[in-house]
């Protein structure tokens, strides 16, 4: 078994998403690289080649693989996959967007999202917005594969792994980045954080998200949102858990002014405690909440925030 | 600014009733590739590519994840395989003279990019408000030209190197108690839950 993980970046640095993605690696078993595809990459492949378990990191750095734009990667990976049983990346964005194109480039099927590793041919994943398991075996040669990172423990930091340069003649003639708007926040990433308290329609609007910012700045949680409250523009989609947004599992998930609709359950329902504050004690967000406070958020936030 | 649009789906005979919607919403003709077999997703990008060597699209639009098997691949598959440049989860589309600007709903905000026509793209949630079909283009949808094909028609094994060995339910999450008050909350957080 040999497998190639492909890194996840932000901002010039490792996505904590890579750590759970090698974790899921170790299950199936064998080597495991590492690859770093960007510009000006140092810092992640230094990042990646320190997690328990890689035995080495390939770094294509170059202007193509910039932003991570998905014909370019694919290609590249393309090119890779020969040395290899897996590919693997998190289930995030750019993972969606680039494995699936490698997978057809190689005539095999993709396997998304997966919960568990059963053998190495073999894996659990979601269905019906999680409200099903799957287990799919795999014969193609190649499988490519990405992780739902909150199913697997991050790997420890403590590896050595060698880092070795790649070229390979990559060119993009078809897309071209032309700009990102990306949040800008101090408080920890919405799919690692160990406290997430989020917002549905009840909030009302995007002003009164400021009632949930106090509370998460004492608790140093990061902030969702419903999709109901991302499509109604309180706040960006980059804030949404559920079924098509973000998936999270927290240790403790704080629900304010959602009402529970399965898309939304589907984005953390792994979460360890869950708290729910509605004021209608019918709301079906109510049926998997450790703890279910039933009464006006307009009052009972500031309540919290003062007694935190 | 589309001089034609074309549904097309892949599906059971059962599917034609999504083509009739939407030719209700305003498309052109449609295109049913007829098939009862479990379908994944490498298969139904080999349909639609076979579609698309014969139409010749522009641009090739699809939802970005199918509400069953959550799979989010035939959109970013049928690029691969056409050879087309991708702008997957789309919140914002921009047609311009052999280009296409698509703005993606990405992990940390909003991403941009232009790709050369044509181009496939994946929509996500904020792309356009969905217009209702009113009762005349409904009447009127019916005698619109609805096409059959099989995938031996089109050339196309629909076999996948994927076997679905079976199915289970989650593990059902209990719902817990109610709390009378904000202090009551704080409280069995810190000391039952432990998560303060």
């Amino acid at each position: 078994m040999s497998i190639l993980i492909l890194a996840e970046q932000h901002d010039g640095e490792l996505a904590a998403g890579t750590a759970h993605v090698v974790a899921a690696a170790r299950a199936i078993g064998g080597d495991i690289d590492v690859l770093v595809a960007g510009e000006g990459v140092d810092a992640v492949a230094q990042a990646a080649a320190g997690l328990d378990g890689v035995s080495r990191v390939r770094v294509a750095d170059d202007a193509v693989y910039a932003h991570q734009l998905a014909e370019p990667l694919a290609e590249l990976l393309v090119a890779l996959a020969d040395d290899y049983t897996h590919v693997l990346a998190a289930s995030s964005t750019t993972g969606k967007n680039v494995l699936p194109r490698l997978a057809a480039l190689r005539d095999v099927a993709q396997i998304s999202d997966i919960l568990e590793v059963v053998s190495d041919d073999t894996f659990k994943r979601p269905i019906y917005a999680g409200n099903a398991i799957a287990t799919v075996r795999s014969s193609d040669p190649l499988k490519v594969i990405t992780v739902r990172t909150t199913a697997f423990d991050a790997v420890a930091d403590g590896g050595s792994a060698a880092i070795e340069p790649i070229s390979a003649e990559v060119s993009n003639t078809s897309s071209r980045f032309v700009g990102e708007e990306l949040a800008q926040s101090d408080r920890p990433e919405l799919g690692s954080a160990k406290i997430v308290i989020s917002g549905g329609r009840g909030m009302g609007s995007g002003d009164n998200f400021k009632l949930l910012e106090g509370i998460a700045d004492k608790l140093g949680a990061a902030i969702g949102a419903s999709r109901a409250a991302v499509d109604a523009g309180f706040v960006p989609n980059d804030m949404q858990v559920g079924q098509t947004g973000k998936i999270v599992a927290p240790e403790l998930y704080i629900a304010v002014g959602i009402s529970g609709a399965i898309q939304h359950l589907a984005g953390m329902k792994d979460s360890k405690v869950i708290v729910a504050i509605n004021k209608d004690e019918d709301a079906p967000i109510f049926q998997v909440a450790d703890y279910g406070l039933v009464g006006d958020l307009f009052e009972l936030l500031p309540a919290l925030e003062q007694k935190l | 600014m589309a001089s034609e649009i074309v549904a097309v789906t892949v599906g059971p005979k059962a599917a034609q009733e999504q083509l009739r919607t939407a030719l209700a919403l305003g498309a052109d003709r449609a295109i049913h590739v007829e098939t009862e077999a479990r379908v994944e997703s490498l298969a139904v990008a080999k349909l639609l590519k076979a579609v698309v060597d014969e139409e010749q699209p522009d641009l090739v639009i699809l939802g970005k994840q199918a509400i069953d098997t959550d799979n989010n691949q035939t959109g970013q598959m049928l690029a691969a395989l056409t050879g087309m440049p991708q702008g997957t989860f789309a919140s914002k589309v921009d047609v311009k003279e052999g280009s296409v600007d698509v703005t993606r709903e990405i992990d940390g905000g909003l991403q941009t990019v232009a790709l050369t026509l044509p181009a496939v793209v994946t929509t996500d949630l904020r792309l356009n408000e969905p217009r209702y079909a009113k009762l005349p283009d409904i009447m009127k949808a019916k005698k619109k030209p609805l096409e059959s094909k099989t995938p031996e028609a089109l050339g196309v094994s629909v076999e996948s190197g994927l076997e679905l060995l079976g199915v289970e339910t989650p593990a059902e999450r209990k719902g817990g108690v109610k709390v009378g008050s904000v202090d009551e909350l704080v409280e069995k957080l810190k000391t039952e839950a432990k998560v303060l």
